[in-house]
């Protein structure tokens, strides 16, 4: 087995960016953080062969669900929206408008462009974290990256539809 | 890992379609920059490639604009990231590396882009033809920039009226 560092290591991003899509800026840091005290006392029983992809967006799903009831039962702060930032140089710290794009699908659909395209999982891995079928994933998934089509990513000025 | 392939034909000539257990590990065009070696595809399958045959003829019909498939992508989190965005351009339409650069928080990360955008396996299905430069530039193309022209060709056919 890996030290548990060299997990931290390899896929500490990618369960950020996880994170992000699908509780929001604001949480994503809370939410990671949770996930990784979590898998820290469960990987000692994990077995050698396992996909720890999967196994820490299992682990991620279960905080975010966490995550969304204790936002939604406290009080909503009203503020503006934050400015984009100058460079920061850490891709991670702004996700533009994606969050806010992702935010407005339902949670299924959220959780399905997450997983299968940051994450990387397969469908029925999919299925069996957020409930549902094989089919119903892939259905969830296709009907978010559509509606992101149409919500998400404006052509800028410059750019227009041509080419 | 279980590694099949087949070969399919397109109107952008034949298409090696590369699969790992099940979901779709690649699309790439004859002659394609960055496609595996012969002895990295894995055993022939056709039929376990039924439905991206199926949704690529539809696509190339003119009657698909979006792909349901279980995708086998292999990246780092940033190449992920870029590779979702990129799903998230529409049919039809293009962004410019930098937009997308913009949108993952620094105008610098347009070169980033490109090499993310590049190492995109699935041709087509993840639509890495739809990202162009700043200007509208067709800018390169793992499939060669004619196949790209024509996929944006495919997807918005410029009415003849606007060539004159």
């Amino acid at each position: 087995m890996r030290p548990f560092e060299q997990i931290v290591a390899d896929y500490g991003p990618m369960v950020l960016r996880v994170c992000r899509a699908v509780v929001g800026p604001d949480e994503a840091e809370d939410a990671w953080s949770e996930t990784f005290l979590a898998a820290l006392r469960a990987y000692p029983r994990l077995d050698d062969g396992a996909n720890v992809e999967a196994w820490l967006v299992t682990i991620a799903h279960r905080k975010a669900i966490d995550a969304t009831r204790a936002a939604a039962r406290r009080p909503v702060t009203a503020g503006s929206l934050p400015e984009r930032p100058a460079s920061t140089g850490r891709p991670e710290d702004w996700d533009g408008d994606l969050w806010a794009a992702l935010a407005a699908l339902p949670a299924r659909q959220r959780a399905a462009v997450a997983y299968h395209y940051l994450a990387g999982l397969p469908y029925a891995e999919i299925a069996e974290i957020t409930g549902g079928s094989t089919d119903a994933a892939r259905r969830a998934a296709a009907d978010g990256i559509k509606t992101l089509r149409a919500t998400y990513l404006a052509p800028t000025k410059e750019e227009g539809e041509g080419r | 890992m279980d590694i099949t392939h087949t070969m399919v034909d397109s109107p952008l000539g034949e298409l090696t379609l590369v699969g790992n257990g099940g979901a779709l590990a690649g699309v790439y065009f004859t002659g394609q920059r960055n496609r595996p070696r012969p002895e990295r595809l894995g055993r022939p399958a056709p039929a376990e490639f039924a439905e991206p045959v199926r949704q690529l003829g539809e696509y190339f019909a003119g009657r698909r604009t979006a792909f349901e498939l279980d995708l086998d992508t292999h990246g780092d989190a940033f190449d992920r990231q870029v590779w979702a965005l990129v799903t998230a351009i529409p049919y039809g339409q293009t962004r410019s590396y930098g937009q997308l650069a913009r949108e993952l928080g620094d105008p610098g990360l347009a070169q980033q882009v490109g090499v993310s955008n590049a190492r995109n396996r699935l041709c087509i299905v993840v639509p890495c033809h739809r990202v162009v430069g700043a200007d509208g530039k067709l800018t390169g193309y793992a499939g060669g920039l004619a196949r790209k022209r024509a996929l944006l060709e495919l997807e918005a056919p410029v009415p003849a009226g606007r060539l004159f």
